[in-house]
């Protein structure tokens, strides 16, 4: 990591840091609110750019993971287990036996094939939710939050806040950890050159799918804790559009930069959130039609932004020292 | 199992897979030709289907506002190439998909904000809302055995296109190699716009006839876009047969599968286990069958490319 890189990591943290109690003092507890949610899809998002950034896998079915890791706590507390000791665990486990199985059988075909075959796998879990009629089925499921022995309140926003930062803090290191390891310079090898990798030795086969689980159980967590921030299940965790959302977040932020991740996620939920608002602003009642506004922006996002968000951002930064 | 039965759903599997060739065929030759990923393909089925629904509700009959829409969807892929899509042919297919993601979201905003958000329904004219029983006992409506018979015209029609005209001819060398056509001095810009447009008539055409079986709605084409995709996996990127073949298996899976399959299992399992994993399995079928045929050939059935 460039100090640049960590600086700019260091100031988003401490941003998102700084959310409660800043909305704390205006008095917009909405803010903390919504940074959650910031924060977990920006899990969803590093994990992606764990393997898209890294291992140039273009996996258009991640949201599945989110899906698992929430139909995990769904269905334990459905079934009267709201014990998070418990339920964390299996979110793991099974988001990672998903990402394995997935991983497997996507990993040996490439190119489109791979991002196509990843959808199709996505769309499976997708419509297995739907047919779940015990745990809602098309409708989803009302939940409860996790318990965690009173060691932490997930009721109490502060500590749910909290909780959902020290894991993305976490996560983001632990990605940064993992790209700089020998295992990650073997992933990038990979991505740069699958066959001349193979010939000098290295099963890359193996390494991608071992990339592909850590992904996905990354993932499999932030999906835990989005069913506990919105208290509910539903098979719209998985739907496709999900998957591209949070493709998008990783290129709006700039590929394989980890901390792009995290712009991205908050600049498209930021977006999300305020786009409607500030076209209001400019022609009252257009404000339900941002996505007219947003659908071409995203077009010049990919065609003129190269680099994204975070490049962006460090151009800033070069020039004003 | 219960041949009646089993007749009407044969049927509607087959008009269920020409709807998913009409979307398909575009799909796998802007795909295999222009090595374009377009997840926009879809919205060019609800355009069409609006645009239908509109000209048939000012000029009052069926047919002529059709044969309006046709030239009109046309008109919006034309344009929708040049302004968005020529930039992508040379971007990697990540963003491409990214691009056509939000050209999607866009066009179904516009959508909402022309027409608004509530479905429109069409009435079919008289002459094709009726039944017909040329299975005893199971009457069938005309207007589904008309969109097989254009389901099947069309295919027909590609057919003669791709393997009788010159058109053809440069559609099938670029298939299997783009570069050599543009290097052998054919103007690939002006075969691409085309290519496209033809696509995107098709798609239209597929969303003229699922909104009278239907509901006309923002969206209405995605479902259908990512089984068209997985059709065109499961056929081979590029060709036209593969398409067709993997087209009518899918829908004759799909459709067969979600009635019999609860039935099927009920032989080997007891019936509440059947009741769930009946229709979840049924679901899946087609995504199960491009799992499948990726593993044993993992370039389709009918691979178009070289090399």
């Amino acid at each position: 990591m460039t100090r640049l890189q960590f600086r700019i990591a260091l100031v988003l943290l401490l941003m998102f840091a700084l959310v409660p109690p800043l909305g704390a003092l205006f008095e917009q507890p909405f803010l903390s609110y919504f940074f959650a949610r910031i924060m977990i899809l920006g899990i969803a998002a590093v994990s992606l750019d764990l393997i898209l950034g890294f291992g140039g896998m273009v996996s258009f079915g991640h949201a599945v993971y989110l899906g698992v890791g929430a139909y995990a706590v769904g269905v334990l507390s459905h079934h009267g287990i709201d014990n998070g000791f418990i339920q964390f665990p299996v979110a793991v486990l099974a988001s990672g036996l998903a990402a394995l199985a997935i991983g497997a059988m996507s990993i040996r075909t490439s190119g489109v094939y791979f991002i196509m075959i990843t959808l199709a796998f996505a769309q499976m879990l997708y419509f297995l939710g739907i047919s779940l009629e015990e745990y809602g089925g098309d409708d989803g499921m009302a939940i409860n939050r996790s318990e965690f022995g009173g060691l932490i309140d997930l009721w109490d926003p502060m500590q749910f806040y909290y909780l959902v930062f020290g894991l993305l803090a976490l996560f983001t290191y632990l990605a940064h950890r993992i790209v700089h390891s020998r295992f990650g310079m073997v992933l990038q090898g990979t991505r740069s050159n699958e066959q001349r990798m193979r010939a000098i030795g290295f099963p890359t086969y193996r390494y991608r799918v071992a990339a592909f689980t850590i992904a996905g159980v990354m993932c499999g967590v932030a999906g835990a804790l989005l069913a506990n921030w919105n208290e509910f299940v539903s098979p719209d965790y998985m739907h496709w559009t999900r998957s591209g959302e949070i493709l998008i977040m990783v290129i709006l932020g700039g590929i394989g930069t980890l901390v792009g991740a995290l712009l991205g996620a908050t600049g498209f939920l930021l977006l999300e959130e305020y786009l409607p608002d500030l076209m209001d602003l400019g022609a009252q009642g257009w404000g339900e039609h941002w996505m007219l506004l947003f659908g071409p922006l995203l077009i010049l996002v990919v065609l003129f932004g190269r680099g994204g968000l975070y490049a962006l951002l460090t151009r800033w930064a070069i020039r004003h020292g | 199992m219960d041949l009646v039965l089993l007749l009407e759903q044969t049927l509607n599997g087959l008009q269920f897979g020409v709807m998913l060739f009409l979307i398909a065929a575009g799909l796998t030759l802007v795909f295999g030709i222009m090595d374009l990923v377009n997840l926009a393909h879809g919205s060019l089925v609800m355009i069409g289907a609006y645009l239908a629904a509109t000209f048939t509700g000012w000029t009052d009959s069926f047919l002529i506002g059709l044969l309006l829409a046709l030239p009109a969807t046309f008109a919006v892929g034309i344009i929708t190439e040049i302004v968005v899509l020529r930039t992508l042919y040379q971007r990697d297919h990540l963003d491409q998909v990214l691009a056509t993601f939000g050209l999607i979201l866009f066009f179904n905003e516009g959508v909402r904000l022309i027409w608004g958000p509530v479905s429109l329904y069409s009435d079919l004219p008289s002459y094709l809302s009726g039944h017909v029983e040329f299975i005893p006992g199971a009457p069938y409506p005309v207007f589904r055995l008309v969109i097989i018979g254009i389901g099947l015209a069309v295919a027909l029609l590609l057919y003669l296109i791709v393997a009788h005209t010159r058109l053809g001819m440069l559609i099938r060398a670029g298939a299997s190699n783009r570069e050599m056509v543009g290097a052998l001095g054919v103007d690939v810009r002006r075969l691409f716009m085309l290519v496209f447009g033809l696509g995107a008539t098709f798609a239209g055409l597929a969303g003229m006839m699922l909104g009278p079986l239907t509901s006309v709605q923002p969206g209405m084409g995605e479902p259908l876009l990512i089984l068209a995709f997985v059709v065109i996996i499961i056929g081979g990127i590029g060709s036209i047969r593969g398409a067709f073949v993997a087209s009518l298996l899918a829908g004759l899976l799909d459709t067969i599968g979600r009635v019999f399959l609860p039935d099927l299992l009920r032989t080997f399992l007891n019936d509440a286990a059947a009741d769930t994993a009946g229709p979840a399995l049924a679901q899946v079928l087609i995504y199960l069958l491009m799992a499948g045929v990726l593993i044993v050939r993992p370039r389709g059935l009918f691979p178009a490319q070289s090399g």
